[in-house]
């Protein structure tokens, strides 16, 4: 009982992470139609450049400001240099090109900083608290569920209570509806990409920490989690992605804890396809089918 | 009386599929013009045309003096065209209350924003009802009102209206003609309005054009075109 | 070698009209098609073993890894630029046929089985489960659209290495598994270069590859696959069963990914997960689309292009004298910097990739020689 304990606070804490991480995917999924295949390579960079600042200034909390702002930019940068153009020939064009960055990014990362891993600090102990004899969550693990549900409920404010939030909602909905009534459809576009990508940065400072360190492909493994995290919770719920996140990150842990580490992967593709083959909309999705 | 609305010899298309040839007419301020004509004929590319959705492969359209060309879509509201396209408009995953306020997000006079709120759900109480309702649960009328009421909230000088009695009732068609024609006389509001309805077009309208494979045919004062048999059979087809 | 007989037209407004069965498809000479096909096929096939005879053994290694690898790229073209469905998986199914091939030999090697049909019923058997595998992930792609597909198919691609790990009894785990090298037959005389037999085993996988898929192109079926891709609603009314022609396509693409798997295992007589990490999958995608989405001839670009991709780094750090930590920095990422970029760029300014461009320019030439305007793109060619 104590290990299921244990297991259940561990799966919480890593699906808080694919909870943002997913979050990020439905911000784009909703605003653009497409699925940013290119996100964890883009959170790795920006993870890169939060790192860089914390050894450059010793503090951790200034390097992850780097990475959310470094994210901020490269998802602008990506919607208006890259996917803007893309877009007219289909979310399959759309799809190769976000693959081509991330064949891209990895390159880069690999050329400036070599394919070793680097060593990516936590900012506070990995060592789990015992409470009333039970091994349960460390300061990190408590960290990252804080700024993961933190970041969920300023999105929540953002998009609900906010106006520019709606008109992300608008613009994404009906466009062109949208346009007539002053919305700069473009401009929330960009906005939309540039916080998904931040979000992303986000998860990405969060994650890294609890894995081998700072790599190219220290996120491919995330993505492929992250994106079933957001199949399980319906691509276009951003409630369903964290609720999806969670899911996911405690079968996960059970699954790792019970059968072995090696058995995660084949989890994730048995967990995908198994969502996919039975309820292709999501475990949230409204009684409404969509047509194809 | 001045013209808000002269389109010169407009040509437009879908790619290299040219729908409208040599479209012109004038719409003279605090008038109801009724845009007429088969399915198919190109009112809706006419109206997508003039708010700028689709580009003009030629012609002017000028709009209080001046040439539109050029202008973002995004923009036009904000000069006073407001455009309701064809099937409503609404944005069904939005509340009421949140397509309503979508309407006035551009404007800096918050006070009066607010004012022309209060003023539509006073002019549509069915819509203050249903405030909190998302777009998708409303009826075909009260997804009209909605649409309607939220292009008022822009004040604008020219409204573009496609099809607003598509679906609808005739007494629900009727309620919204007699809608237009009191924007018209109390608050000299110029309506562009197309219309398969050409009964209930012609019960408001000041003026109407008839289009036909994308040009106009004719155009003439609507009593003319109620009330002269030949003119109606020739090209109202009634 | 890089004039296949087959070309399919880029996506273009309205091809239904050319496609959909019924209508006037221009004359359907399937047999003259099959023969020029067979031809070609002929004549490129005899180029390639005269230009083997004049190689040495890396080069012909070389030669043998493009035709390994065209097997894939052209299969994999046929689904994603006729079909419309991204499979970002390929390298996965590569990796299926590879270790079917190896486990097979190695059983046949153990139980003292020879003789020269054995490589045959290896790869034979690489392509049966490759298809399986196939007709599983299609039954779910029919089912799912676009983002749906390419994230399972993602999906498969990362984790299916880490399978060989879970089953390390049968697949050895990260070591892999090796099993008896071709040797070429005594016929050929005792020197003759193994290198150059590896190449020609390839080459005909190749060839018969190439050959059933341009007919399969040509074919009713073919011109299914792109009305399904551009139309569903179109392709059922046309009464064409879109559910299956999606699934049949994926078994197709598979089976051609799990023969070049099984070659690609042959010529270096091992296998193992290092060989098929979820990059390959993404280079077989770039692969096509450099090379020109739908277009057989653009997958023997791409199949050129992939073994530069391997090959290109190791000439680049020798040539260019860098520091070691530079020259192991720059090795492999500098390469696919450059292919990544190219991919993007071909993306968004020439979806025709090469083969759009070769097309573009022969046309333009023999415009000029007919001294009036080519036409962009003549139905039948
Ligand atoms: N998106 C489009 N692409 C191509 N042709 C279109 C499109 N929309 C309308 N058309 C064509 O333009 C012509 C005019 O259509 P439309 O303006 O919608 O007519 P109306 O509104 O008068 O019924 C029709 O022949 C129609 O087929
Ligand atoms: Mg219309």
């Amino acid at each position: 009982m104590e290990r299921f304990w244990f297991l259940t606070f561990d799966g919480l804490a890593a699906g808080a992470v694919y909870a943002a991480f997913a979050l990020a995917l439905v911000l784009i999924w909703r605003a653009a139609r497409v699925v940013n295949f290119a996100q964890g390579a883009m959170a790795v960079a920006t993870a890169y450049v939060g790192y860089a600042v914390v050894s450059a200034t010793g503090s951790y909390w200034l390097g992850l400001a780097a990475a959310i702002l470094s994210g901020l930019a490269l998802g602008a940068l990506v919607e208006r240099v890259l996917m803007r153009f893309a877009g007219p020939g289909g979310p399959l064009n759309q799809v190769i090109v976000a693959l081509g960055l991330v064949l891209v990014i990895q390159a880069v990362l690999g050329m400036i900083f070599g394919n070793e891993y680097r060593p990516a600090p936590a900012p506070f102990d990995t060592d789990a608290l015992t409470i009333a004899g039970v091994a349960a969550l460390s300061p990190y693990d408590l960290w990252v569920l804080g700024a993961a549900l933190t970041v969920v409920a300023l999105l929540a404010v953002l998009f609900t209570r906010t106006p520019i939030g709606l008109r992300m909602r608008a613009a994404a909905f009906a466009p062109e509806v949208s346009r007539l009534l002053g919305v700069s459809v473009g401009r929330m576009l960009t906005l939309g990409w540039a916080l998904a990508a931040a979000v992303g940065a986000l998860a990405g400072m969060l994650v890294v920490p609890t894995g081998l360190g700072l790599h190219s492909h220290a996120m491919d493994l995330v993505f492929v989690i992250a994106f079933t995290a957001a199949v399980v919770g319906g691509l276009d719920s951003p409630v369903g992605a964290v609720v999806g996140g969670l899911l996911v990150g405690l079968i996960l842990s059970y699954v790792t804890g019970y059968l072995g580490p090696d058995t995660t992967p084949l989890a994730v593709l048995v967990l995908l396809l198994a969502v996919l083959l039975v309820r292709p909309g999501g475990l949230f999705s409204a009684a409404r089918a969509r047509h194809v | 009386m001045t013209a808000v609305l002269e389109v010169e010899a407009l040509s437009s298309g879908y790619g290299p599929v040219p729908v409208l040839r040599d479209v012109a007419f004038t719409v003279p301020a605090g008038t109801v013009t009724a845009v007429l004509g088969a399915n198919g004929a190109g009112k809706t590319t006419l109206l997508r045309t003039l708010s700028g959705l689709l580009r003009p492969t030629g012609g002017r359209v000028r709009y209080a003096g001046e040439d539109l060309r050029g202008v973002r879509v995004e923009h036009l509201v904000r000069r006073g065209l407001a455009h309701v396209p064809e099937g409503r408009g609404v944005v069904t995953e939005l509340t009421v209350a949140e397509n309503l306020r979508l309407g006035g997000l551009w404007r800096r006079d918050r006070a009066d924003a607010r004012r022309a709120l209060d003023e539509v759900y006073e002019l549509f109480p069915a819509l203050a009802r249903r405030r909190d309702h998302a777009g998708h649960q409303l009826s075909g009328g009260e997804r009209q009102m909605l649409a309607i009421g939220r292009a008022l909230i822009a004040r604008p000088r020219l409204l573009l209206l496609d099809e607003p009695s598509l679906g609808l009732a005739p007494k629900v068609t009727a309620q919204i003609m007699a809608l237009l024609r009191r924007l018209r006389d109390e608050r000299g509001l110029t309506v562009l309005l197309v219309e398969q309805n050409v009964r209930s077009a012609l019960s408001v309208a000041d003026q109407g054009i008839v289009m036909s494979l994308g040009r106009v045919v004719t155009a003439a004062p609507a009593a003319r075109l109620r009330d002269d048999d030949q003119l109606r059979h020739a090209y109202l087809g009634f | 070698m890089t004039t296949t007989p087959t070309e399919t037209a880029p996506a273009t407004a309205s091809p239904l009209r050319r496609l959909l069965p019924g209508a006037p498809a221009g004359r359907d000479p399937r047999g003259s098609t099959l023969l020029r096909h067979l031809a070609v096929a002929v004549f490129a096939g005899t180029l390639v073993v005269l230009v083997t005879n004049q190689l040495a053994p890396y080069q012909n290694l070389q030669v043998a890894r493009v035709c390994a690898f065209l097997c894939v790229t052209a299969g994999h073209t046929v689904l994603v630029g006729l079909n419309g469905q991204l499979s970002l998986g390929h390298g996965a199914l590569m990796a299926t046929g590879a270790y079917t091939v190896a486990l097979t030999q190695q059983a046949l090697d153990e139980r003292a089985v020879r003789g020269w049909w054995t490589l045959p019923a290896s790869l034979l058997a690489g392509v049966a489960v490759t298809a399986l595998g196939g007709l599983v992930v299609g039954l779910a792609a029919a089912r799912l659209r676009g983002p749906y597909l390419a994230g399972v198919t993602l999906a498969v691609a990362t984790l299916v290495p880490a399978v060989t790990t879970i089953f390390t009894g049968v697949f050895n785990g990260e070591q892999g598994l090796s099993f008896p090298a071709q040797t070429p037959p005594a016929a050929l005389g005792a020197y003759f270069q193994p290198e150059r037999w590896l190449a020609w085993i390839a080459l005909a996988a190749a060839l018969l590859t190439m050959l059933l898929l341009a007919n399969l192109v040509r074919s009713r079926f073919g011109r299914s696959l792109v009305v399904v891709r551009d139309d569903e609603v179109a392709a059922r009314l046309a009464g064409i069963p879109v559910a299956r022609t999606q699934v049949l396509a994926f078994v197709v693409s598979a089976a051609c990914a799990g023969l070049g798997g099984g070659v690609y295992a042959m010529l270096t007589a091992t296998v193992a997960p290092g060989k098929f990490p979820l990059d390959l999958s993404l280079f077989l995608l770039m692969a096509i689309v450099i090379g020109g989405l739908g277009s057989l001839a653009g997958a023997v670009w791409g199949a050129v292009l992939l073994v530069a991709l391997q090959d290109l780094p190791g000439l680049l750090t020798e040539h260019l004298s860098l520091s070691a930590g530079l020259a192991q920095r720059l090795e492999g990422n500098l390469a696919l910097a450059v292919f990544g970029l190219v991919l993007i760029v071909v993306m968004l300014a020439a979806p025709g990739g090469l083969q759009g461009g070769v097309r573009a320019l022969t046309a333009r030439l023999r415009g000029a020689v007919r001294r009036r305007p080519a036409t962009r793109r003549s139905p039948d060619r």
